[in-house]
């Protein structure tokens, strides 16, 4: 009798407390960012719309290995490998469908070249579906991305024209397999 | 001259209890959020108040569909009972000294009866809509009530002893020396309690319980129907704040320097308030949990302050 009346006092002054702590919020500002006329601030780094970059002297940075469409869990990314007259690796076509994309950022972390890159752009509603899916020309931007400066065909031992063997940056002076001196 | 009074109250007290009603949808929305650190609907006009209006237009707009497996007749007139004894209930606040609809000598007992035929409403829509979740919400309506109502006339009575009279505007005259609360402490606390529940307002609001029963009684209900149910509850939301406002807190009065509704309207703004603010803080209790402090706490309470009251007011006498 006893212990169930001070029971009831303390879950009375409980709720009590709760109203108290409920009323307190009338002095606290809301949270609510109102989105369209107040943007969020995103990272640099936030994963949205997926872009294809170029390297320093305006050449796509894409060699088509497909390490991105391997890496993609849902198979959004669909690319066809062709090569130029001097030698360089393109691709033929280069489509995302962002229907699918789930902005996870594997692909580029599968890239080697740092051509695929995610952007902080996440606006990407559209009344038609078919209109989600994104071919190179709407892929491809003009700059660098987040990595300025660097180019693979630079640093990498393939030949094109213009860059024969041993002529990278940092690549040492290829082996003469017939010579005998060390 | 007198006969246009009446019909001017009538139709304010009409006009005004319903537009009060549209507009604390939008309220207690902006309200919630406001205690919850969002925003709430802002869209619609200025700080969103078109909302009240967008609210009607869709619901008027929307098919005024039946179930085909639900009793008609019943599932039609239900959500009329609401609306009709809310705004019945209305008929004995008194809004100035001279200024009321009715002055019945059993004011008091109209506005309970008014408020207990209301609850017919959520039986009948839960009974008659022939679906599960509505008769679950119907069911516990009903073993809400008879918890409640017991507790809920008790305790006006000691409010009934001091002013010796069951007029509401008698009760509101024999306040002018100090407002009930504070003889009734306990019997304003218990008719607090049994006036949310009445309303079926969170925390008591088991017959609909959105998170467990879809709608509880208005499960199948959509549309106009849907509507009048809504405006109904926020219309017995109103009703009780006026009869807290009334009973306990002295009605209209107030300093002289402001007509006497406006003290009513404030004083019966709070207490919405004070509705919105549980609904914001407080979980709901199962139904056992509110039948079990009606009956084991609420009941002996006002059983005890109705005795102790009696007993006062007896040896003032002698």
């Amino acid at each position: 009798m006893i212990k169930g009346i001070l029971d009831l006092i303390r879950n009375t002054f409980t709720q009590l407390i709760t109203l108290k702590m409920v009323l307190h919020h009338t002095f606290s500002p809301p949270d609510t960012v109102q989105y369209p006329e107040q943007m969020p601030y995103l990272p640099p780094r936030y994963r949205a719309r997926i872009i294809l970059t170029r390297d320093p002297d305006g050449e796509e940075r894409c060699v088509s290995c497909n390490l991105c469409a391997v890496a993609c869990p849902v198979d959004c990314i669909v690319l066809q490998k062709t090569e130029s007259e001097d030698g360089r690796w393109y691709p033929e076509f280069f489509r995302i469908n962002f229907s699918r994309c789930v902005m996870c950022g594997m692909c580029e972390e599968a890239c080697p070249t740092y051509a695929i890159q995610l952007t902080p752009d996440f606006e990407m509603c559209e009344y038609d579906r078919s209109n989600m899916v994104y071919e190179k020309e709407h892929l491809l931007i003009d700059g660098c991305g987040k990595y300025p400066g660097y180019s693979f065909w630079n640093v990498s031992g393939k030949t094109i024209s213009g860059k024969d063997k041993g002529e990278a940056e940092n690549e040492a002076e290829p082996v003469d397999v017939r010579s005998l001196m060390p | 001259m007198e006969d246009l009074l009446i019909y001017v109250v009538i139709f304010g007290t009409l006009i005004g209890a319903m537009t009060y009603a549209a507009i604390l949808v939008w309220f207690e929305r902006r309200m919630l959020a406001w205690w919850q650190d969002r925003l709430g609907p802002n869209r619609v006009g200025p700080f969103g108040i078109g909302l009240a209006l967008a609210d009607i237009l869709k619901l008027l707009a929307k098919e005024d569909w039946v179930p085909p497996f639900a009793d008609k007749k019943v599932f039609v007139i239900a959500p009329c009972f609401v609306m009709i004894a809310m705004l019945m209930g209305f008929a004995v606040v008194p809004y100035g000294p001279e200024t009321y609809i009715a002055d019945l000598n059993i004011g008091l007992l109209f506005f309970m009866g008014m408020t207990s035929l209301a609850v017919y409403a959520v039986l009948l829509g839960g009974l008659s809509s022939n679906n599960k979740f509505s008769l679950i919400g119907g069911l516990r309506s009903a073993a809400q009530m008879v918890s409640y109502e017991v507790f809920m006339g008790l305790s006006l009575m000691g409010v009934v002893m001091l002013s010796g009279s069951f007029s509401l505007v008698d009760i509101v005259e024999s306040q002018q020396d100090g407002w009930f609360v504070i003889s009734q402490f306990f019997g304003f606390v218990v008719f607090v309690v049994a006036g949310i529940a009445e309303s079926h307002r969170l925390p008591f609001d088991l017959p609909e319980a959105e998170q467990e029963l879809v709608g509880g009684f208005h499960t199948e209900y959509s549309g106009m129907k849907f509507g009048i149910f809504m405006v109904g509850e926020y219309l017995g939301v109103i009703l009780i704040s006026a009869m807290i406002a009334t009973i306990f807190f002295g009605g209209w009065i107030g300093p002289g320097f402001l007509p006497p509704i406006f003290w009513l309207a404030a004083k019966t703004f709070c207490f919405v308030m004070f509705f919105i603010l549980l609904r914001a803080a407080m979980p709901r209790p199962r139904y056992d949990q509110l039948m079990s402090l009606g009956w084991k706490v609420m009941l002996p309470i006002t059983l005890v302050n109705l005795v102790v009251t009696g007993g006062v007011v007896l040896w003032m006498n002698t």
